[in-house]
């Protein structure tokens, strides 16, 4: 981006939002223009943390500092300017913010990396002491103050209920539970995580929660929220019935965090809406991460997608190009990752929770807690993707493998070398690809027989 | 319920028995009453045994200075009779007229009566007759030092030379014959292991998995008092341990039986602290299978070392002993087996034949080419976590504490400096004991190699790898001597950042910089930093421990030994996106 001469200060680069969408802006935009001035402001902590991580905080796997990724010289280092403050609006016509306890902020060009908050639906009571969701820093600092503080016990007996089962509501409960507070979860599909996961995915991994004492209750939602003196005392379900308790947790999901941008003049749906170099509606404003809705998403892919991985990669879009770099935001093969419990979850590509005439689904367990669906075309037989529970796979692999639209039969022969797995760990793609070849009637092709022949 | 009653009992259990074990010193009299020592003191020395038996009973911790008193009375009398005393010097001072000029080789050979002392004090002073002196105080003083030296020849020759040997053993024969009999010592060891085990049981009812929780809540594995406390207990351990052996009487006494049984012989301090830290090591062992089951590579690793400690560390060295061979822990390897060349080794291999030259050529192999070829194949792990026994230790009894390890830049800057330092000092103190070993002149450029050898000894094998390694655990974390100090690392470390195939590979884009790895590496490496850009991990410093990537939420990291090609990326590139163009 040429820059326009003149003027007798550095260029400015302003971003809200120390998450990783606007830190992967600006060290990328350090990286490659070493010149210009950048400011990263963030309400929630001065420093970076891995917001996946605050789960691990709670639970006394780590402490905040160790969920910082960077060092805190890291930042004077790289001249990134680090403001604690919240910013009230934003005025596009003067180039400047409205901050709630300094003096305004110009800029030059503004990044909006705001993220998200949890979505509440409008319940009856949500507002009450105790009703909250895990997405900031301040919601673990809310979290812990309702907690018994760690290794003494729930002496109070307190309880809680999940709304909504996702990767969040999975982390709450886990959360909790190492407290000693009895978790009840509510999900509203027929299974756990059933607009994610198939129903076999979602059944298992359902037995699992219970296997850890999760009160998992599927088809179930929330209706009303009752409190006694400000602060939650029970849930009323749809199914009439109601449920004490003293916690009560929101996942059913994030929405963009873009209320203070109402009168920015930006045009807005859910998310702030950008192209695929990630400019809003006005020209020196951009936006990244959770907050950045997509005009034209490329085909399935969604417009918002709250995940920590695109977060990152528009970051480095966006760097490169206000560094000047011709860049798009042009996202590869799907790819994602989480954890219930003890089962880790990796997926590459696209698989549907149900299947249809153009993408059928094969269901495989190998041992316990260790299953994977592929999902493929049931014609052309072209991979769609992959999930895998309890067995690490190889990103690389699959990546490459979705990118030249490979057949799911010669993916699956040579998926020993997608297998990471640690080392001693049993091997499983020998007896995987057989029994894909007899269940499914689809050639794997030999892959010792085929290099010997070519 | 169950869980906190068994980890109360077992943690109870051992505390008694600890608590008994360090008792033993200030509770247990030391008796030499009716106990025969003519196997410990010659029968000219009658005089000297009859003294000691005459001792008040007391505990080690009185009975060490009593006895001490009793050994420094009886040089002093053998001086007072035989060598120069205060009151015979005076004579002296007299009989010279306080004239250096008088003395000469007629004098010495008519003042002092017995020949041992004209010859030692002809071979002392002979450099003084005739010389020109300011003053006679010139002359005194210089002869009073001498005199030192006499006196010290003549206890060698009459008296007891070297008390500091002698003085454990004959603490060891005063010791009661109950704590002598086993049944003691399968007490407070059984019952201390026992505790162990049922502090670790409730880990067996754990679903399969990672369960850090409550690490940094835990105020024992978080340098508050309950650490601070162990920190200085271990301390206090080794420097006891290497210093003043003869308090742990009673301790050592206690494996007797054990010793007997496997040696052949008595038991001695080092005895005891293989037996501690073997039994340490199983019963922390134990504990690492559970915590770790559902992941094979940490089993298997902690079988290993378990296997290596019990049999080669322990067993194999005490059965050679009782064969009469030199005792050799095979799988220790120079330079952190410091030792090897020095003179007393090198001349028990090749005085004990075919064996013993075996045992030297076994040695040099090692470090020459078994340590360097394995490397390369499987990366400084083979010996770091799955063999050595320093390692082996960390990894069970260090591992509630990993994630102490600093992983600052700071700390990294100041590990490579300390170990590569210890590296060229154990290096050049190996040159300078070669040389003496090989050519029998002990001075190499002005310097003494038992002088270097005996700095190396105190600073880098007490200091450092006992009472800062080992002792640091609950304050630095488990790899405090392996991170900063150990030469052998260093030098393992150095072929797996330049020559091998092992790598920490990481996965594509799917990293969260979640910072488990980081916090759980037991060697400061700030993995983190090299997982979220996608660039696999060559650290000199990395055991292999597998640690990072079991406790990955997101199975990002393996450990990976593969062809050379692309294993350092210095310019990484996270999967995911196509979007971006690079034009560096």
């Amino acid at each position: 981006m040429p820059y326009f001469g003149g003027m007798p200060t550095k260029r400015k680069v302003v971003i809200i939002g120390n998450g990783v969408a606007g830190t992967s802006t600006a060290r990328n935009l350090r990286k490659y223009d070493s010149d210009v001035e950048i400011t990263l402001i963030s309400a929630e902590s001065k420093y970076f943390f891995s917001r996946t991580a605050l789960m691990y905080v709670y639970m006394g796997h780590m402490k905040f500092n160790n969920i910082k990724p960077y060092e805190d010289w890291f930042w004077q280092k790289n001249r990134i300017d680090l403001v604690f403050d919240y910013v009230e609006g934003v005025d596009a016509a003067g180039k400047k913010l409205r901050m709630r306890s300094s003096e305004e902020i110009y800029y030059d060009e503004l990044v909006i990396a705001t993220g998200s908050r949890p979505r509440f639906f409008g319940w009856p009571g949500q507002n009450l002491k105790g009703v909250q969701g895990l997405v900031s820093l301040q919601d673990l600092e809310n979290l812990e103050k309702l907690s018994p503080p760690p290794l003494k016990g729930n002496k109070d007996n307190l309880r809680a209920v999940i709304v909504g089962g996702g990767l969040i509501g999975v982390e709450m409960s886990e959360m909790l539970q190492t407290r000693g507070i009895p978790v009840t979860m509510l999900v509203r599909d027929e299974v756990f995580w059933g607009s994610v996961l198939t129903k076999d995915e979602g059944k298992k991994i359902g037995a699992h929660l219970r296997e850890h004492n999760v009160d998992l209750r599927t088809k179930v939602e929330l209706k009303e929220i009752k409190g006694t003196n400000g602060r939650v005392s029970s849930v009323i379900t749809s199914e009439g019935e109601e449920l004490p308790c003293d916690i009560l947790g929101i996942t059913t999901g994030v929405t963009p965090n873009i209320e203070f941008l109402k009168d920015t003049g930006l045009e807005m749906q859910r998310g702030i809406l950008v192209d695929d170099t990630l400019q809003s509606s006005i020209e020196s404003i951009y936006a990244v991460g959770d907050c950045a809705q997509i005009r034209e998403p490329k085909e399935g892919r969604g417009g918002l997608e709250a995940v920590w991985y695109v977060g990152r990669m528009m970051g480095e879009v966006l760097g490169q190009r206000l560094a000047g770099k011709q860049s798009v935001y042009l996202p590869g093969p799907w790819f994602n990752s989480a954890k219930f419990y003890d089962i880790e979850y990796q997926v590459y590509g696209k698989v549907n929770t149900r299947t249809s005439e153009d993408h059928i689904q094969y269901f495989w367990e190998g041992a316990k807690n260790k299953f994977i669906t592929v999902a493929y075309h049931p014609e052309t037989e072209v991979f769609h993707g992959i999930n895998s529970f309890g067995i690490r796979l190889r990103h690389e692999y699959f990546n490459k493998c979705l990118k030249e639209k490979k057949g799911v039969g010669e993916v699956i022969s040579n998926i020993h070398k997608a297998n990471f797995d640690p080392e001693f760990y049993k091997k499983w793609p020998a007896k995987f690809k057989a029994d894909f070849e007899n269940d499914t009637g689809i050639k794997v092709p030999n892959s010792l027989l085929k290099k010997l022949i070519s | 319920m169950r869980d906190k009653l068994l980890k109360e009992i077992g943690m109870s259990l051992f505390t008694i028995c600890a608590f008994s074990f360090v008792s033993l010193s200030f509770l247990v009299d030391i008796d030499f009453k009716n106990r025969d020592l003519s196997d410990l003191i010659d029968s000219k020395h009658e005089v000297l045994a009859n003294e000691i038996s005459t001792l008040n009973p007391a505990p080690p911790v009185i009975m060490v200075k009593r006895l001490s008193e009793t050994f420094g009375n009886y040089s002093q009398n053998i001086v007072n009779h035989s060598g120069i005393s205060y009151d015979y010097s005076k004579k002296f001072a007299l009989q010279l007229g306080n004239d250096p000029a008088n003395f000469n080789e007629e004098f010495i050979a008519s003042f002092f009566k017995s020949e041992f002392l004209q010859t030692k004090v002809l071979e002392n002073t002979n450099w003084m007759i005739g010389r020109d002196w300011d003053s006679y105080e010139d002359f005194a003083q210089n002869f009073d030092e001498k005199v030192q030296y006499i006196n010290q020849s003549v206890i060698a020759e009459f008296g007891i030379s070297d008390t500091t040997y002698l003085l454990p053993q004959v603490m060891q024969a005063g010791a009661p014959d109950w704590l002598k009999t086993g049944i003691v010592a399968l007490m407070i060891f059984g019952f201390a292991v026992l505790g162990g085990f049922l502090y670790a049981l409730p880990l067996a009812f754990k679903h399969d998995g990672i369960h850090n929780d409550h690490v940094f809540h835990n105020k024992s594995q978080t340098r508050h008092y309950p650490a601070i406390i162990v920190f200085i207990c271990l301390v206090v351990f080794y420097i006891v341990l290497y210093q003043l052996p003869a308090y742990l009487t009673n301790q050592v006494v206690l494996l007797t039986p054990v010793a007997e049984k496997l040696a052949g012989g008595a038991s001695d301090r080092w005895f005891l602290y293989g037996f501690l830290y073997t039994i340490a090591m199983m019963t922390m062992g134990f504990k690492m299978m559970l915590k770790y089951k559902g992941n094979k590579y940490q089993q298997v690793r902690t079988a290993s070392v378990l296997f290596f400690q019990i049999a080669f560390a322990f067993t194999l060295p005490q059965i050679l002993t009782s064969f009469q061979l030199p005792a050799y822990d095979l799988k220790s390897a120079w330079p952190l087996e410091y030792t090897f060349f020095f003179d007393w080794r090198v001349g028990q291999y090749l005085n004990e034949g075919t064996f013993g030259i075996f045992l030297f050529g076994w040695g040099v192999l090692l470090f020459a080419v078994g340590v360097p070829l394995f490397t390369y194949f499987f990366g400084k792990r083979w010996y770091c976590s799955w063999v050595c026994g320093c390692g082996g230790l960390a990894e069970t009894v260090g591992d509630p504490y990993r994630h102490l390890s600093d992983k600052s830049l700071g700390a990294w800057k100041i590990e490579r400096y300390l170990v590569h330092g210890v590296l060229a000092f154990a290096v050049l103190m190996t040159v300078w004991v070669s040389y003496t070993t090989f050519t029998g002149i002990s001075e190499l450029l002005g310097i003494s190699s038992y002088d270097v050898r005996s700095v190396y000894g105190f600073s880098i094998g007490f200091v450092f790898a006992g009472a800062v390694g080992t002792g640091f655990y609950p304050v630095m974390g488990n790899r405090v001597w392996c991170r900063f100090g150990c030469p052998l690392a260093a030098y393992l470390g150095l072929v797996q950042r330049f020559k091998s195939r092992f790598r920490i590979t990481t996965n594509g884009g799917q990293c969260i910089s979640c910072g488990n790895c980081s916090t759980y590496c037991e060697m400061g490496i700030d993995v983190r930093w090299y997982a979220q850009r996608g660039q696999n991990i060559v650290r000199s410093s990395c055991v292999g421990c597998g640690v990072c990537s079991a406790v990955c939420p997101r199975g990002v990291l393996k450990l990976e030994n593969k062809g050379e090609d692309g294993r350092i990326s210095e310019n990484p590139i996270l999967i995911g996106q196509e979007g971006v163009s690079l034009n560096i």
